[in-house]
């Protein structure tokens, strides 16, 4: 994978982290992900992603949390150049 | 003893135990667990300032008076996003003072909140609780940096063990209205990392046993086999405890100690009589039968005491430590792509589990919900499919005398129910369904104080809200019976009952004593003497038929008079309609 590139949380491999660069959403909901911590700059580990477009589960800070995949699919994050 | 007329209210972010601190200032006790959401509506109490505090006399806290606390739900923001929400959001317009709690393992984004409560211009203070967690996740706050930098008192406390509420209470004059100009959210969150890079160390720290278990419990592979085996590990504890404390304490008590001093009664009062008639009921061979025999001080007693109470108490241990542990919005995760096909979401789940205890804190709880259209379809789902611990124990004990098979037809039938109902309802009823988005708390060993505290809140709230609407319902009965209007109730609707049921038409008696309790009703349908696939479509159609009187007024508080109407006449239409189905499915 190259240096730079941008993913969505939803197809972010799990046990990976990267940096959240951008949101895709609607004001309502980058209010609500901003909130619980889920902010542009802020490092994101996935811990989880469900099959079938389940929710997926991510850490940031000492938080985690749990978000529906439509959600996921609007956090875009920029890989870490490494594990 | 003063009150002074001034307010205090508690408010944080969700799961940060703004509820046991409460606790610990007032001694009222609320429910509380390790997910966010516990608490929907909000619970008041009195903190007693200590006379041996230190004061002057223009402090807004005189010792010895006594002082309004409120324990507020959750949020993230002043910005409301549920219903819940808004009921705290109107809390801060109300309060003299705010008592910002905080989870200290998680202060940069508490910290939202606490700013927009400080630009708010409220007095307020913060309670940097669950302070005993930071150790071991390699967090080190410096308070009084904190407390520097907020301009307001910050006081580390640790809500179930009591540690710095004395000093809470002790700085309660210390809050202050601190001069925060109001903020664009752009402006705030570097405002919050500004202030967390100068008070607070992270440090490396090594997962802990509880985090794996904590990873493992939300993966796909791993998770979905846990779960498996914590609802038939839960469901073996719960029968087994159950029934063991029928078994070996409520039937020998019964039996042994109380049906002799009964029979003395019962020889004193004279069969055949009216007073026997009602407080002993029928002898069943010259015996005294505690479920058929349907006296006030037999049947009436030992339905909630010797056949319910015992379930209760195991129910709702294994869920209070479920809940306590933070097990269940993991459930909330797994099972999120089930609840869409419903219209629901994950979080769903949780009132979902409280209804197979009650369904009235189950109904309440469907306020998490974001949406007036989950909130209809997940009161309807619940009152509808999910049997409450009472209704549950009684068929357990009546229909699992028939075998194993007969119970789980009934299990089966009020999923299919509920899954059916749930995906025509997601299609049918307007508005919107949102997604999925919780905090997955850290699992913590429950403290037994609390945990003990909590169980016996739960058990004795069933004793007082049971005991007597079924004393009194039995009594009601067997007067009702004596002037003959089941007779024309069962007269009337004959043609439902016998024909689409396959049902005795007597057994209508049961199913509308469904509305006052739905145990006392299971147990009616004891002397009918049904046929074990009668007795399955009777406790199926009792089950769904129209929720208990408890139940019934909740829902008409949360859903309002129109959507109430809605969601019973979808229960008695489907009620009616699985009855048949089922009678046809089993006499073919």
């Amino acid at each position: 994978m190259s240096k730079n590139s941008i993913v969505s949380l939803a197809k972010l491999d799990t046990n990976r982290s990267g940096k959240v660069v951008k949101f895709t959403a609607g004001p309502g909901l980058v209010r609500r992900l901003e909130e619980m911590g889920i902010r542009a700059g802020k490092r994101i580990t996935k811990i989880s992603g469900m099959p079938l477009r389940g929710p997926v589960v991510i850490q940031v800070g000492g938080t985690r949390i749990a978000l529906g995949h439509g959600m996921a699919m609007k956090v875009m994050v920029e890989l870490s150049a490494s594990r | 003893m003063k009150t002074n007329g001034k307010k205090i209210v508690l408010m944080g972010n969700p799961n940060v135990g703004k509820s046991v601190l409460f606790y610990r200032l007032t001694g009222v006790h609320v429910i509380a667990s390790n997910y966010p959401g516990t608490t929907v509506g909000y619970t008041k109490g009195y903190l007693t300032i200590p006379s041996d505090i230190t004061v002057s006399p223009e402090s807004r806290f005189q010792p010895g008076e006594r002082v309004e606390v409120i324990d507020a739900p959750g949020v993230y923001s002043l910005e409301p996003a549920s219903r819940a929400d808004e009921v705290a959001v109107e809390m801060v317009k109300s309060a003299d003072l705010v008592i910002n709690v905080v989870d200290s393992t998680n202060l940069e984004r508490n910290l939202c909140l606490t700013l927009q409560i400080l630009e708010s211009g409220v007095p307020a203070m913060v309670a940097l609780n669950l302070w005993d967690e930071t150790e071991h996740l390699g967090i080190k706050i410096d308070p009084e940096e904190l407390e520097e930098m907020l301009g307001v008192p910050v006081v580390p406390t640790v809500g179930v063990t009591g540690e710095g509420i004395r000093h809470l209470v002790e700085h309660l004059n210390d809050a202050r209205s601190a001069s925060h100009p109001p903020r664009t959210r752009d402006e705030r969150w570097p405002e919050m990392g500004r202030i967390v890079s100068s008070c607070q160390i992270l440090t490396h720290h090594h997962h802990t046993f509880l985090q794996r278990l904590s990873d493992l419990s939300v993966k796909p592979w791993t998770g979905l086999p846990i779960a498996a085996a914590v609802l038939v590990a839960s469901f073996i504890i719960i029968r087994f405890i159950g029934e063991s404390l029928i078994g070996y304490i409520a039937e020998p008590l019964f039996e042994n100690l109380y049906a002799p001093i009964l029979y003395k009664l019962s020889a004193l009062l004279g069969p055949g009589s009216i007073l026997h008639s009602i407080l002993i009921g029928h002898l069943i061979d010259g015996q005294i039968d505690f479920i058929q025999s349907f006296g006030v001080l037999t049947t009436g007693l030992f339905v909630p005491i010797g056949m319910v109470l015992p379930y209760i108490i195991s129910f709702y241990l294994i869920l209070s430590f479920l809940e306590d542990f933070g097990y269940l919005p993991r459930v909330a995760v797994l099972m999120d792509g089930l609840m869409h096909k419903v219209g629901l979401h994950g979080y769903a789940i949780i009132p979902t589990l409280l209804g197979l205890g009650c369904n009235v804190p189950a109904v309440m709880g469907t306020r998490i919900l974001e949406s007036k259209k989950e909130r209809f379809i997940a009161a309807t789902l619940i009152s509808i499919g999910v049997p409450c611990a009472a209704l549950q124990a009684m068929i357990f004990g009546l229909v699992g005398e028939r075998g194993g098979r007969y119970v789980a037809i009934v299990y089966f039938t009020l999923f299919i129910v509920w899954l059916i109902l749930g995906f025509i309802m997601s299609k049918a009823v307007k508005g919107y369904s949102p997604e999925l988005i919780i905090e997955i708390p850290h699992y913590r060993i429950p403290p037994l104080g609390p945990f003990l505290k909590k169980l016996r809140v739960r058990i004795s709230g069933f004793l007082k809200e049971a005991l007597p609407i079924i004393l009194i319902g039995v009594l009601v009965i067997n007067l009702l019976y004596a002037i003959g209007i089941f007779t024309f109730l069962a007269n009337l609707t004959a043609p439902i009952v016998t024909r689409l049921w396959g049902l005795p038409r007597e057994s209508i008696v049961a199913i509308l004593i469904g509305f006052l309790r739905k145990d006392v009703a299971v147990g009616m349908l004891a002397p009918l003497n049904l046929t074990s696939n009668q007795l399955v479509v009777a406790c199926t159609v009792l089950s769904m038929f129209f929720p208990c009187i408890a139940t019934f007024t909740i829902l008409l508080k949360e859903l309002g008079i129109k959507d109430m109407l809605k969601s019973a006449a979808i229960m008695i239409i489907v009620a009616t309609m699985t009855g048949t189905i089922l009678n046809l499915i089993l006499s073919a």
